[in-house]
C-alpha cells in the first residue's frame, strides 16, 4: 500500500444530472486530510449531491470519486459498505431513528457493526455523548429534542465508529445564534481532537468560512471559486460577492426568466 | 392510444420493480433468525395492535350473519343449521377477506406511513451511510410480521364471529337456536379442507398487503405529499388486490 497522500477524497471530472437538470458539469474537488473543508453554494446547487456521491449512495454520470485511493463507485456492495464504516454523515435534520432514544441512536452503529460487550458500548456511547454535551439527555426521544440538539446527537452517532471522514449536510440551517455557535465550535474542535477530516456543506458563508481551512464555492454546475477562507473572502468573483454580501441581484438573478416586462403588460391577455 | 400504452408500460414497470423488491426482502429473511427480537417487536406492532379492531368487527359480522341467516333458514324450518351457515361463510370467505381489508387499513397503512416517514426524514439514507442495509434491518422484519400476523388475525376473527360474541350470541342466546345443534352441525359439516382454504387465503392476503405496504412506503417520494400518497395507495391497491385474489383463489378452490 502506498503512503497516504495529502488528499483523503479526490473527485475528478464529476458530472451529475437529475433528469434533464444538470447539477454538476465537470467538477473537481479535493478534500485534504485532517482539515475542515467547506462546500458552499446557493440552494439547489447540489451541495448535498456531492456528499451522496462521496458516500456512494448516488452514481455520477461521469467522473470518479476516490476515497483514500479507492474508487468509490467501482466497489461491490460489500466493499462499499465496509468503506462506509470509515465515513460518518450528519444529515440536515439529524435523521435520528425516531423509535430509539438518544442513547440507542448513538449505540446503533456500534450494535450493528461491532460485537462489543454491553458495558463497553455503554462507555463508548457516554463518551461520545459527553463530547457533544448531551450525556444528560441520553433517555430523551428524538421528538423531545430541539433542532440543534438533534444535530449534536447525530454528530455523536456519526463519530461513534471513529471514522476518518465526517460529512455535515447544512449543519447550521435554521439554527439560532447560540446553537449555531455550539455546532461551529464542535465541528472544529472534534475535527482537531479526534484527527478527523470534515466536509461542511453550507450556504452560511461567513459562519462556515470562520471554521474552514479551505473552501469551494459551487454554483451553476461548476466550481466558481476555491481557496483558503481569506482567499475566498478577498476574491472579487461576482458569485462570491453576491453571496458574501447577500445581494438580491447578480449571477443569481432576482427575476425568474420571463418575457419582456413592457411587452408582457401591453400584450394581449392570454386566454 | 399513446396514453393508454404509457399507462400500461408504467404499470408493468412498477410491477417489475415491486417483484424485484420483494425478492430482495425475501432473500434477507434468513438474517432474522439471528435477531428474532426485531421480528417480535414488529409482530407486536402489526399483529397485537390490530387485535381490537379485528375482535370487534369479527363480533359484529358474526351477529349480522346470524340475524340474516336465521330469517332465511327459518322459512325452510332449517334454523338448526344456522351454525353451519355462519361457520362456512366466515371460515371460507368473510373471515379472510374482511380481516385482510381491515388489516390493510390498520397495519398496512401504518407500515407504509412509517417507512415513508423514515424515507422522508433521511432515516433510511442515514442507515445506508452507517453501512446498515435498511431492507434487512427495517423492511424484512415488518414484512415477515405481516405475513405471520394475517392468518392469526383471521383465525381470531373467525372464532369471534362464529362463537363467543358473534353468531352464537345472536343465534343461540337471542333467537333460541339449540346450542347442541348449533355446534354439532358445525362439527359435522366443516371439514379440514374448509379451514385449510381459509388459512391459505389469509396467508396469500397477508403476503400481498405486506408486500404492497413495504414497497409503497420504502419507495415513497421523500416529501409529506409522498408519504400521504404512499399511505393512500397502500390501502387502495391492497383492497383491490385482496378482492381480485379472493376471486382467483375461490375459483381454484371451488371444485
Amino acid at each position: 500500500m502506498s503512503a497516504p497522500g495529502p488528499m483523503l477524497v479526490r473527485a475528478r471530472g464529476l458530472r451529475f444530472a437529475h433528469g434533464s437538470r444538470v447539477i454538476y458539469d465537470d467538477v473537481n474537488v479535493d478534500i485534504a486530510r485532517g482539515k475542515v473543508t467547506a462546500i458552499m453554494g446557493p440552494s439547489g446547487s447540489g451541495k448535498t449531491t456531492l456528499l451522496r456521491l462521496i458516500g456512494g449512495q448516488w452514481r455520477p454520470g461521469a467522473g470518479t470519486v476516490e476515497f483514500d485511493g479507492t474508487n468509490v463507485h467501482a466497489l461491490g456492495r460489500r466493499a462499499l459498505y465496509s468503506l462506509r464504516k470509515r465515513m460518518g454523515m450528519l444529515f440536515q435534520n439529524g435523521a435520528l431513528l425516531t423509535d430509539l432514544n438518544v442513547f440507542e441512536n448513538v449505540a446503533f452503529p456500534l450494535r450493528e457493526q461491532t460485537r462489543l460487550p454491553e458495558p463497553m458500548i455503554r462507555d463508548l456511547v457516554l463518551m461520545k455523548l459527553h463530547a457533544v454535551g448531551l450525556r444528560g439527555a441520553r433517555d430523551l426521544f428524538p421528538s423531545q429534542l430541539s433542532g440543534g440538539m438533534s444535530r449534536r446527537v447525530a454528530l455523536a452517532r456519526a463519530i461513534a465508529l471513529d471514522p476518518d471522514l465526517v460529512m455535515f449536510d447544512e449543519p447550521f440551517a435554521g439554527q439560532d445564534p447560540i446553537s449555531m455557535g455550539v455546532l461551529m465550535r464542535l465541528i472544529r474542535s472534534l475535527n482537531d481532537a479526534l484527527g478527523l477530516t470534515s466536509i461542511v456543506v453550507s450556504h452560511d458563508l461567513q459562519e462556515v468560512l470562520s471554521i474552514a481551512d479551505y473552501g469551494y464555492l459551487i454554483a451553476d454546475g461548476k466550481v466558481q471559486a476555491q481557496g483558503t477562507a481569506d482567499e475566498i473572502r478577498a476574491s472579487g468573483h461576482p458569485w462570491v460577492r453576491q453571496f458574501l454580501e447577500g445581494l438580491p441581484d447578480g449571477p443569481v438573478a432576482f427575476h425568474y426568466p420571463a418575457t419582456d416586462y413592457a411587452a408582457d403588460l401591453l400584450g394581449k391577455a392570454q386566454p | 392510444m399513446n396514453g393508454t400504452l404509457s399507462v400500461i408500460q408504467g404499470f408493468l414497470g412498477g410491477l417489475g420493480r415491486a417483484q424485484f423488491f420483494v425478492l430482495q426482502v425475501v432473500a434477507s429473511l434468513p438474517s432474522l433468525l439471528l435477531r428474532p427480537r426485531l421480528l417480535v417487536q414488529q409482530l407486536y406492532h402489526v399483529g397485537q395492535l390490530s387485535m381490537i379492531i379485528i375482535v370487534l368487527s369479527g363480533s359484529f359480522v358474526g351477529m349480522v350473519l346470524a340475524l340474516q341467516g336465521y330469517r332465511t333458514l327459518i322459512r325452510f324450518g332449517a334454523e338448526e343449521s344456522l351454525g353451519v351457515f355462519v361457520a362456512l361463510v366466515i371460515i371460507r370467505e368473510l373471515g379472510p377477506v374482511v380481516t385482510a381489508l381491515l388489516f390493510a387499513g390498520r397495519a398496512g397503512s401504518a407500515l407504509a406511513a412509517e417507512l415513508g416517514l423514515m424515507r422522508a426524514t433521511d432515516q433510511l439514507s442515514a442507515m445506508e451511510m452507517m453501512a446498515v442495509d435498511p431492507v434487512r434491518r427495517v423492511v424484512a422484519p415488518r414484512f415477515l410480521a405481516g405475513v405471520i400476523a394475517m392468518p392469526l388475525l383471521a383465525s381470531i376473527f373467525a372464532v369471534m364471529a362464529i362463537g363467543i360474541a358473534g353468531g352464537h350470541a345472536i343465534g343461540v342466546e337471542l333467537l333460541g337456536v339449540d346450542a347442541g345443534s348449533y355446534w354439532s352441525q358445525i362439527r359435522a359439516s366443516v371439514g379440514m379442507e374448509d379451514i385449510a382454504d381459509g388459512l391459505i387465503k389469509s396467508l396469500v392476503f397477508g403476503f400481498a398487503v405486506s408486500w404492497i405496504a413495504v414497497y409503497q412506503g420504502f419507495h415513497a417520494e421523500p416529501t409529506s405529499e409522498g408519504v400521504a400518497r404512499a399511505t393512500t395507495s397502500t390501502v387502495v391497491i391492497s383492497s383491490l388486490s385482496i378482492l381480485a385474489l379472493d376471486f382467483v383463489l375461490t375459483a381454484f378452490m371451488f371444485k
